[in-house]
């Protein structure tokens, strides 16, 4: 409590990290998470045998080193996330999406692939489940780091348990102690690849769902709006657009509204009017 | 409000335990060992035990045969929460009855999601 009005006023370094992850990301360091800049870039700093931000960041101006960009990013990117996250947004996904054909669902933003699995644990475990209909699930992130740690499927005893049900590591991962793998089964059903999604192409063909779940509560508005644009046009008419639970469309976006079928999800709007003056 | 029987030899376990178990609005009991948790539920079934594996007198896992042999009233959940963390063990508590299972050391976040996974939190 003492220390909280003590905030230090933000640096010059502090203004030129946040300028950097927000002209690669579009993401904004949110008020009260500034003064925590100093810890999340401590590994970087230790890393590098530096001793301040301010060395960090002459580091990076110097322009002599291609890859301090690139981490400095990775580390002030935001990837927490939990299997399960929002237990009743899957049960949602689940009646939403119905067995007909190959359902295809895209992972916007998936961190270190824990909500791509997630659904494919979902999906494996339905009655009658067969490698045929599986769905494709497409995964992506703008962090290198998350989507190393993504595809090799290893995860530490503190995040196997975050939302994930015993019975479930049980079926579905091996080891003890400090880590824990998933099963190479449950892997291959995610395709995970490095997606910018304020700058780069969504990933081919539509898609039946599109979970873009706390990536963009700390975007900046326009980027906001290109986001939307391009989740609406990797959408098959009638598919599905879930954000995280403290997130919504109302008020952002004219592409999509909320279901009256399924609460909690979105849908395309229909209308190209709309569609184009919004976008 | 919920209540939590905290099993364990551990004093500062227990107190670990109590003290995140109180700010997620558990009533909370303790037992030093699995013979005292059984008289315990006996006098007064709790919602959810918090079971420790090696304790004197009687281990976590005797206490759960013994109490889902018992003629306790309600069939309270049953969390794990030990350090024997290999495969082996969780497979052989779930088989024994347990609901869900805490590798230690845990924290806050993830006692509150095995409490929600059981449907206490
Ligand atoms: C808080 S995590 C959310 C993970 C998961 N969707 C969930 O809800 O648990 C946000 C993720 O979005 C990614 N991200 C942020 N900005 C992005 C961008 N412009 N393009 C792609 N991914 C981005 C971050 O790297 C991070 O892994």
């Amino acid at each position: 409590m003492m220390g909280a009005t003590a905030k230090p006023a933000p640096s010059a370094a502090h203004s030129v990290l946040a300028a950097l992850l927000e002209a690669r990301t579009g993401q904004q360091i949110a008020s009260h998470r500034a003064w925590r800049l100093d810890t999340e870039l401590t590994p970087l700093l230790r890393a590098r045998g530096l001793e301040t931000l301010d060395e960090l960041v002459a580091q990076f101006l110097s322009g002599h080193d291609g890859q301090v960009a690139d981490r400095i990013v990775e580390a002030l990117l935001n990837g927490e996330t939990s299997f399960f996250r929002d237990a009743g947004t899957f049960d949602l996904i689940d009646q939403a999406i119905g067995g007909e054909g190959r359902v295809r669902l895209w992972s916007a933003g998936c961190a270190t692939g824990q909500e791509p699995l997630s659904l494919a644990m979902m999906f494996a475990e339905r009655p009658g489940s067969s490698a045929a209909s599986m769905p494709e699930i497409v995964a992506t992130d703008v962090s290198e780091s998350a989507l190393a740690r993504a595809r090799a499927g290893r995860y530490t005893q503190f995040e196997v348990q975050r939302g994930l049900p015993v019975r479930r590591l049980m079926h579905w991962f091996e080891g003890n102690d400090a880590e824990w793998t998933v099963s190479a089964d449950l892997l291959r059903h995610v395709s995970y690849r490095r997606m910018n999604l304020v700058v780069d192409p969504a990933p081919a063909g539509q898609f039946d769902m599109v979970l873009c779940r706390n990536v963009l509560l700390y975007l900046a508005a326009p980027y906001k709006r290109t986001v939307f644009a391009k989740i609406a046009a990797a959408l098959r008419p009638g598919g599905f657009l879930v954000l995280g639970a403290g997130e919504t469309v109302i008020g952002q976006t004219g592409l999509f509204h909320p279901s009256a079928r399924y609460r909690g999800l979105y849908e395309r709007t229909a209308a190209p009017v709309e569609r184009s003056r919004a976008a | 409000m919920k209540t939590c029987l905290v099993v364990d030899d551990s004093k500062v376990i227990r107190k670990v335990a109590r003290h995140i178990l109180e700010t997620l609005e558990f009533t909370v009991s303790e037992a030093g060992d699995g013979r005292e948790a059984l008289d315990a539920c006996m006098a007064s079934p709790p919602d959810v035990i918090l079971l420790d594996w090696n304790m004197p007198v009687m281990s976590g896992m005797d206490f759960l045969r013994a109490l889902r042999e018992s003629d306790v009233p309600t069939r309270p959940k049953v969390v794990f929460c030990t350090t024997e963390n290999g495969m082996a063990y969780i497979r052989a508590a779930i088989e024994a009855g347990a609901d869900e299972y805490v590798m230690k050391p845990f924290d806050r976040d993830t006692l509150e999601s095995k409490l929600q996974i059981v449907g206490l939190a």
